[in-house]
């Protein structure tokens, strides 16, 4: 597991049934490109978030491949619809096997 | 290359109604609450200095940039924060402490901390910075190990503490036991230093608005450090960016922590006093 | 990684070596990145939404927004980067509106590309110029 790598989402704590809302996810890493030298001009090997998955209730809302180029710390922001209550689950993958997740519930009403 | 060049240069950069050139006129109001006093009249001690307004570094940065700091969530700094927090929760060192066993909740305890910092400590007899007092806290009160003074752990606590005094105005004391260190400060501040022969004063007073190269010139405040940089992607301290500008004008620099950057830090927080502390800010 | 049938035979016995490399042993150009993920046909202009500053602030954290309504999938590409590919969203069943906001490194001035997959099996897509310098003293 990558050090300091930490997860943050927001979602809002709850929305009416059909409701589009918005979502916003920040994860702490590095993104090493693979495109940098070290002091003796070695290239530094690639170690990055390649994937990133929101589901909702087990239903993808969005699924992105990434690549060296998206920025260190990586930031989403996307839309979701809300068909009932339930449960967000965001996943992320990292080059080096392990998996980041976090979870959270919506209500609606 | 000598001011004048610099300046005969900056000149040729900016036309006359050119967007760039200048601060902005924007407001800045985080989350849609905080109001953050950006632009205020300068702090009485700087008469002599030609300077009427002080602005924020904030006033410098492309639209785009500015709004990353209007939203918690937007503002990538502010994971380093909540990394903070973890910080402040973790047990170390030989006294079996941590940060919140002595000041509980930082929302409670460090209210206004940041917008004094640097300050004059009575018991040690010396201007201390917010990261000196941190690593003293964690020797003396914890037993552990002092963080790197410009180390990632370090801007984490520091952007932890600072979060607690956002939008509050920053008020360091530059009178009785600080002052000597403040004169220090100014001095530094006014010395012409390195190969290109610049001051802090040359860049960040007689040219902020400018632009040097690509690089839109404030008047180089430090109340939105520790700053998330976009060139690192990760936040940085007043002394880290004190020695990148001092490298910038190709001389030895001083070392983070030392008397010479505390007493500059002291100075340059004090040409900030009356404006809000914008901590985790976003910057270029 | 996938390999074309040419490049298969190009590359033949090598082939197992080069996949075991973290990185294909030539970067593919844009126009191939685009035959790839369109299966080659046709490529409308305009039609997707890309929102980049024109002028970056620091290439190493730029704010783009893509969109295009009833997107299944919008690849985003970045021409002058030493390596395209930034990123691909694919839009699920409980996506709001078909688009994605992110953070991205730019190298130098180049051209963006946004391709979306439309609703009917379509393609479109639009190029936006940002311009990324080096800064002065502090960038």
């Amino acid at each position: 597991m990558a050090k300091g790598v930490r997860p943050r989402v927001k979602v809002p704590s709850s929305a009416s049934a059909g409701e589009v809302i918005t979502i916003k996810t920040l994860i702490s890493h590095k993104m090493e490109s693979g495109q940098r030298k070290d002091s003796d001009g070695n290239k530094i090997p690639r170690s990055i978030i390649n994937h990133f998955t929101c589901t909702f209730n087990g239903e993808t809302v969005i699924d992105v491949v990434m690549e060296p180029a998206i920025s260190t710390n990586p930031y989403f922001e996307f839309d979701a619809k809300v068909p009932e209550a339930g449960e967000f689950k965001f996943v992320w993958n990292d080059d080096d096997g392990s998996v980041y997740e976090e979870t959270k519930a919506i209500e609606v009403g | 290359m000598k001011l004048k060049a610099l300046t005969a240069a900056a000149a040729l950069l900016v036309a006359p109604g050119l967007a760039l050139a200048g601060p902005d006129d924007d407001t800045l109001v985080v989350n849609g609450e905080i109001e953050m006093v950006t632009k205020t009249e300068a702090p009485a001690h700087m008469e002599e200095t030609g300077i009427s307004e002080i602005i924020s570094g904030w006033h410098f940065r492309s639209d785009e940039t500015q709004a990353l700091q209007m939203d918690d969530f937007d503002n990538s700094g502010m994971v380093f924060a909540d990394i903070g927090m973890e910080q402040w929760d973790t047990v170390e060192g030989s006294a079996e402490k941590s940060c919140a066993s002595c000041h509980d909740a930082p929302e409670d305890s460090m209210t206004g901390v940041r917008a004094v910092y640097p300050k004059w400590n009575e018991e040690a007899g010396e201007v201390r910075t917010l990261a000196q007092q941190i690593n003293a806290c964690r020797e003396d009160q914890m037993g552990a190990e002092p963080y790197g003074y410009t180390s990632g752990e370090m801007a984490n606590m520091e952007a932890l503490i600072s979060v607690q005094s956002r939008g509050m105005p920053v008020d360091v004391a530059i009178d009785g036991p600080a002052q000597s260190t403040w004169e220090t400060g100014k001095e530094l501040y006014y010395t012409r230093t390195g190969q290109l022969e610049l001051s802090c004063a040359n860049c960040h007073e007689n040219n902020y608005g400018n632009m040097i190269r690509a690089d839109h010139l404030s008047q180089g405040q430090i109340n939105g450090f520790p700053v998330y940089r976009l060139k690192n992607a990760k936040l940085n301290t007043a002394h880290a960016r004190f020695k990148g500008c001092v490298r910038d004008t190709r001389a030895e620099t001083y070392k983070p922590g030392s008397p010479e950057f505390v007493a500059l830090e002291l100075y340059v927080a004090s040409r900030g006093n009356g404006l809000s502390v914008e901590a985790p800010s976003v910057r270029n | 990684m996938e390999f074309t049938r040419r490049e298969t035979l190009v590359i033949g016995a090598a082939a197992a070596a080069v996949a075991a490399l973290p990185m294909p042993a030539m970067a593919a150009t844009t126009d191939e990145l685009i035959a790839e993920f369109t299966g080659g046909a046709d490529v409308a202009e305009g039609g997707v939404e890309l929102d980049a500053p024109e002028i970056a602030e620091n290439g190493n954290t730029v704010p783009i927004e893509v969109s295009a309504e009833g997107a299944s999938a919008i690849m985003v590409l970045a021409a002058g980067n030493p390596l395209p590919p930034v990123a691909t969203f694919n839009f699920g069943p409980l996506a709001g509106a078909t688009r994605a906001k992110t953070r991205i490194r730019l190298a130098t001035t180049q051209d963006v590309i946004a391709v979306a997959k439309l609703a009917d099996g379509s393609f479109a897509k639009s190029t936006k110029t940002v311009k990324v310098t080096i800064g002065g003293c502090g960038g």
